[in-house]
């Protein structure tokens, strides 16, 4: 049997790219107006709840202030972003590996199990599960493939006008487009943290064969065939 | 192995890499090509005619932020100041089968329509203002538009940098009920930053859309002789997107 599955090697790399992209335009788009409101309405700067670093030209895509070609890229990404997730997303739904990899479960809630996960991952032992993932990848994984990315979705299409008017509820529910962008942002930067912390992770636990798997599947050692099953 | 040298070379290789591969021809078109997408989808979900949300009163923010052109600063629009715009027309012209130049007072006797909604500039700010003046279709339907006239243009009294300001629409935005010539913010002339005396609402897309300081309206077949034929200033200057729903 597959480690990964190929649904979830296409859905990693093109979710990678997009979202590398997607940030990085972000960051420019940003500087266009770096100030963040809650609410529906929002341009003073005394009404601003964040006053937002002008981010460098290293760090944005492309290199130079364009608010124009920044959206450019940004509303050509979010396509792939979006439909690789949804297709994700069912695939994961349907073949299992959401219920099984993706989602903690009630008994996973023991706090004493819980901190000597974290234990376990500060001593760099990343194999001390007897599931394919562990409480903490669980659970990170699952709060960015169930919350994180779809909410970068959603906010990102309550900030345009043409879809509140199709769609009023998509605005409504983040309390208005003002408070929508600041989600947005907010949230973008929780995925910049976990991406960071998931390549230091991915650095940590053998970056080779963490690569290799994820490109060519790799195999998964089962430990404990279910009985009857033919293995 | 060092790897913060290396996370900075990788994060160089991406920037330098899409800033290059974004000026090369195929990658212009694609990323050109999102604006189709963006325009096909969202009236897909919304259909031609999905309305704005609309505000009531006490959403409006206290202010209503003017950006881009302040003021024209013209002497012709200087003399319209001092003569409180008694003077200005608003010309209906191109593919039209009865022209028109209508006066402010012509305009004030139209049936109006007044709407409280949130403005969207493309920088991310937002603005709630209650806007009244007559619906664009209706002076559209007076002047009788040509079958083969695709696109309306706004042609406005300011210059940016020596450049006459302009913008344009199809015909479903021309058509929708909430695109309208405003001539009132708040319940009193609109003030000169926001556009005086005449402005478009065009609700469901952006800010730099809703032209200001309007002084004619034309009926055209196609954008391209028109400006740089991009369809608006900042689409011609800047490569804004002309369908700016989102």
């Amino acid at each position: 049997m597959k480690r990964h599955l190929l649904s979830s090697r296409l859905w990693h790399w093109i979710n990678a790219i997009s979202l590398i992209i997607l940030f990085m335009s972000g960051l420019n788009i940003s500087n266009a107006h770096p100030r963040l409101y809650w609410g529906h309405y929002g341009f003073a700067p005394e009404d601003a709840w964040l006053h937002v670093m002008r981010f460098p030209g290293w760090m944005t895509i492309p290199d130079y202030y364009s608010l124009a070609k920044a959206r450019e890229w940004h509303l050509l990404f979010a396509w792939p972003f979006a439909i690789a997730l949804l297709f994700f997303l069912v695939a994961a739904l349907v073949n299992g590996h959401a219920k099984r990899d993706l989602t903690t479960r009630k008994r996973d809630w023991n706090w004493s199990e819980i901190k000597e996960d974290i234990a376990q991952h500060l001593k760099l032992n990343f194999e001390h599960s007897s599931e394919k993932y562990n409480f903490l990848q669980r659970f990170s994984y699952g709060l960015v493939i169930f919350i994180g990315l779809p909410l970068m979705i959603f906010t990102g299409l309550a900030m345009s006008p043409a879809m509140d008017a199709n769609w009023p509820w998509i605005v409504d529910v983040f309390g208005g487009r003002q408070s929508a962008r600041s989600i947005h942002f907010i949230v973008a930067f929780g995925l910049a943290a976990f991406f960071v912390l998931h390549i230091v992770l991915v650095l940590l636990a053998g970056p080779i064969g963490q690569l290799r798997d994820m490109i060519t599947g790799g195999t998964l050692e089962v430990e404990k065939p279910a009985e009857g099953e033919a293995t | 192995m060092n790897r913060r040298g290396l996370l900075a070379g990788v994060s160089a290789l991406i920037i330098a890499g899409c800033t290059k591969i974004g000026e090369t021809k195929p990658m212009t078109s694609l990323l050109k090509s999102t604006e189709g997408w963006n325009k096909w989808a969202q009236r897909l979900f919304g259909g031609r005619t999905a309305l704005a949300r609309e505000f009531d009163r006490e959403d409006r923010s206290p202010t209503f932020r003017g950006n881009g052109t302040q003021d024209p600063g013209t002497p012709e629009y200087q003399a319209h100041i001092d003569a409180g715009f008694a003077d200005w027309r608003l010309e209906v012209r191109g593919m039209v089968t009865k022209p028109l130049s209508l006066s402010m007072a012509d305009i004030r006797c139209m049936t109006q329509r007044t709407q409280i909604t949130r403005h969207d500039c493309v920088e991310g700010w937002s603005a709630i203002g209650e806007w009244t003046g007559p619906v664009l279709g209706d002076i559209l339907r007076a002047a009788g538009i040509q079958d083969d006239a695709k696109y309306i243009i706004f042609r406005c009294a300011d210059a940016i940098g020596g450049t006459d300001y302009y913008e344009s629409v199809d015909m479903v935005d021309a058509f929708h009920p909430q695109t309208i010539v405003a001539h009132e913010l708040n319940g009193e002339g609109l003030p000169i930053k926001n556009g005086a005396p005449l402005r478009m609402r065009i609700e469901r897309q952006l800010g730099y859309k809703h032209a200001k300081y309007v002084s004619a309206i034309e009926a055209v077949a196609s954008l391209g002789d028109i400006g740089d034929g991009k369809g608006g200033y900042w689409e011609d200057r800047s490569g804004y997107q002309w369908y700016a729903g989102i």
